[in-house]
């Protein structure tokens, strides 16, 4: 069918990314506005496995590509040999790592224009409208592909998922791209020490500052988010101290998060680092200045020493996990 | 061996954004202007593969209106051989596609080895540039390096994968890269640089018309946050905290 919605959904053996859920939630609500179905194509080990979630969510067809995903200039060549014949209205990826890398080179092999970290996107009068950040989120622009096609990659958390059960046909397709001549070889990925949460994914987030003095006190950080099942932020200045990798870093020059749920403790709040947060769900705040700008953002804020209220915080927050 | 930079010039990351007059810009009224810094990143690279190698040119691309001449002063003052200025008045109007366009056109005609980038622009914050880059000059592409080593032909790069993994690629060139924080601390320009600068060639040309593929139908102020609260003091006020987590915000 011409003009469907199509969603390129992030799986790891079989099991969905949250953020491939929220992209397919408002794909399938896209569809829904714009008069169409939604396709979900998905690739890797794994893939089919994915399908019927996949349906869950809304998707009325679900394509997976056999292509050897390390190679994503070929992963990118394939989904738009799948998907160009097809005209879709718009190609939606969550903006991850992934959908980082993929989403511009199927626009470039689409010919379409792209909206990167949207935060909502909508079916108006026959076009396709993304609302994204732009000036690290101090303004918000509404952009629409001039005439045709747009893809664009969705901020994770910005949207929710929600189940829509829709048929979820499965269709496989073997792909042999042509060899793209690109020669880019992934050599290895190295884990690192622990296996961490992706912070940009994380429904719960715990992030330190300054306030914490030394960073041997982020000790108590990581069991504030572990007691949470939370993912462990940290502002520039104890990044740029060497405390945390930067990895870890939230912020204009860090990463862009929207948890449900963002703890901030020791940060005073400049505006480089609210740039990075401010669209959290939730804000809260510890830090003993009264008069620190993180508190104006905070929905819940607590004047005091971090060294007293987090170990606190970490001891409720188990004792009401352990109620169940 | 050719290396080409390009640089973006960007409102600096302390401005008060203010909507401009036509509803879909902003003001640029009050606008301090700065070398996009993740192209910082891209500029040192350069200059340190050039270093590297012993031998070879370093080129500074850059759109922009008039104006940009100034940044692309910074990075000869830095370093770089030369620069070349594609003229657009209107450039920070431009979406990716038609920016690549334009530099595509300019770099097809310097055919470099190795062509870095920042992994962003921090005013539009869309990262495209760089991947649609290489898809019109037929290059390889890896985003968001923190590592970079170039021999015999092959560009080795590390980058951040997920949950704190580094992923490690061989990339033959020529090929574009894009730059992450990390990967390196870009040189300030000393006096010597800056007068050395004033030399150098700084070729400009009209960017030539360029079609808008993204239109923009507004710009607005992001909504305000709800007013907070203080909810109390020390760890006496975690209790209620935990309580308005969990009935309140339903968060946990």
């Amino acid at each position: 069918m011409a003009g469907e919605i199509v969603v390129v959904a992030e799986q790891v053996r079989g099991a969905l990314k949250s953020a491939a859920l929220q992209a397919m939630t408002a794909g399938a609500q896209l569809a829904a506005q714009h008069g169409t179905t939604a396709l979900a194509v998905v690739a890797g080990p794994g893939a089919e496995q994915a399908a019927p979630a996949l349906g869950e969510h809304g998707a009325a067809r679900v394509l997976a590509l056999d292509v050897d995903t390390a190679d994503r200039a070929a992963w990118a060549a394939a989904i738009a040999g799948a998907v160009a014949g097809l005209q879709p209205a718009a190609v939606l990826l969550a903006h991850t790592t992934l959908g980082k890398d993929l989403g511009p080179r199927l626009a470039a092999l689409l010919d379409a224009p792209m909206a990167s970290d949207c935060i909502a996107i909508r079916s108006e009068g026959g076009a396709i409208i993304a609302r994204r950040p732009v000036y690290a989120g101090k303004a918000l622009v509404h952009v629409a592909g001039a005439g045709g096609m747009l893809v664009a990659s969705l901020r994770p958390n910005a949207l929710a998922a929600r189940k829509a059960p829709a048929a979820g046909t499965l269709e496989s397709a073997a792909v042999t791209p042509a060899k793209t001549g690109l020669g880019d070889v992934l050599k290895e990925v190295l884990a690192s020490a622990q296996k961490k949460i992706e912070l940009t994914e994380a429904g719960v987030i715990v992030s330190g500052g300054r306030g914490l003095k030394g960073p041997e006190n982020f000790a108590m950080i990581e069991e504030l988010a572990a007691a949470l099942g939370a993912a462990v932020g940290a502002s520039r200045a104890v990044v740029d101290a060497g405390w945390r990798p930067h990895a870890e870093q939230v912020g204009q020059t860090g990463k862009t998060v929207a948890p449900q749920l963002y703890i901030a403790v020791g940060i005073s709040g400049a505006i480089q680092h609210l740039a990075g947060m401010r669209t959290s769900k939730y804000i809260v705040a510890i830090n003993k200045d009264p008069e620190a700008p993180i508190f104006k953002v905070a929905d819940y804020g607590i004047v005091g020493d971090a060294f007293e209220v987090v170990p606190r915080l970490t001891a409720a927050v188990k004792a009401l996990k352990a109620q169940g | 061996m050719k290396i080409v930079a390009c640089i973006k010039r960007v409102p600096s990351t302390d401005t008060r954004v203010k909507v401009g007059a036509d509803g879909s810009s902003i003001d640029t009224a009050q606008v301090e202007w700065i070398i996009n810094p993740y192209d910082e990143f891209a500029v040192e690279a350069a200059l340190r593969v050039k270093e590297a190698a012993g031998a070879g040119e370093v080129i500074v691309v850059s759109l922009g209106p008039a104006e940009a001449a100034r940044e692309l002063r910074t990075c000869l003052a830095m370093g770089a051989d030369r620069a070349l200025l594609l003229k657009d008045a209107d450039a920070s109007r431009r979406d990716a596609l038609a920016t690549a366009s334009v530099l595509a056109a300019a770099l097809r005609e310097l055919a470099p080895d190795l062509v870095l980038c920042g992994k962003l622009a921090i005013d539009h914050d869309q990262g495209q540039v760089g991947l649609l880059l290489a898809h019109l000059l037929g290059m390889p592409c890896v985003t968001e390096i923190v590592k970079l080593s170039v021999a015999g032909g092959t560009a080795t790069v590390e980058r951040a994968g997920d949950g704190g993994t580094t992923e490690r690629h061989e990339v033959a060139l020529p090929a574009v890269l894009t730059c992450q924080k990390g990967l390196n601390e870009p040189r300030y320009a000393n006096l010597k640089g800056i007068m050395a600068a004033k030399k150098k060639p700084l070729e400009e040309r009209d960017a030539g018309p360029i079609a808008a593929r993204l239109e923009v139908a507004g710009l607005e102020l992001p909504p305000a946050r709800a007013e907070g609260r203080i909810i109390g003091e020390g760890a006496a006020a975690v209790d209620e905290l935990v309580r308005l987590l969990r009935d309140e915000a339903k968060v946990i």
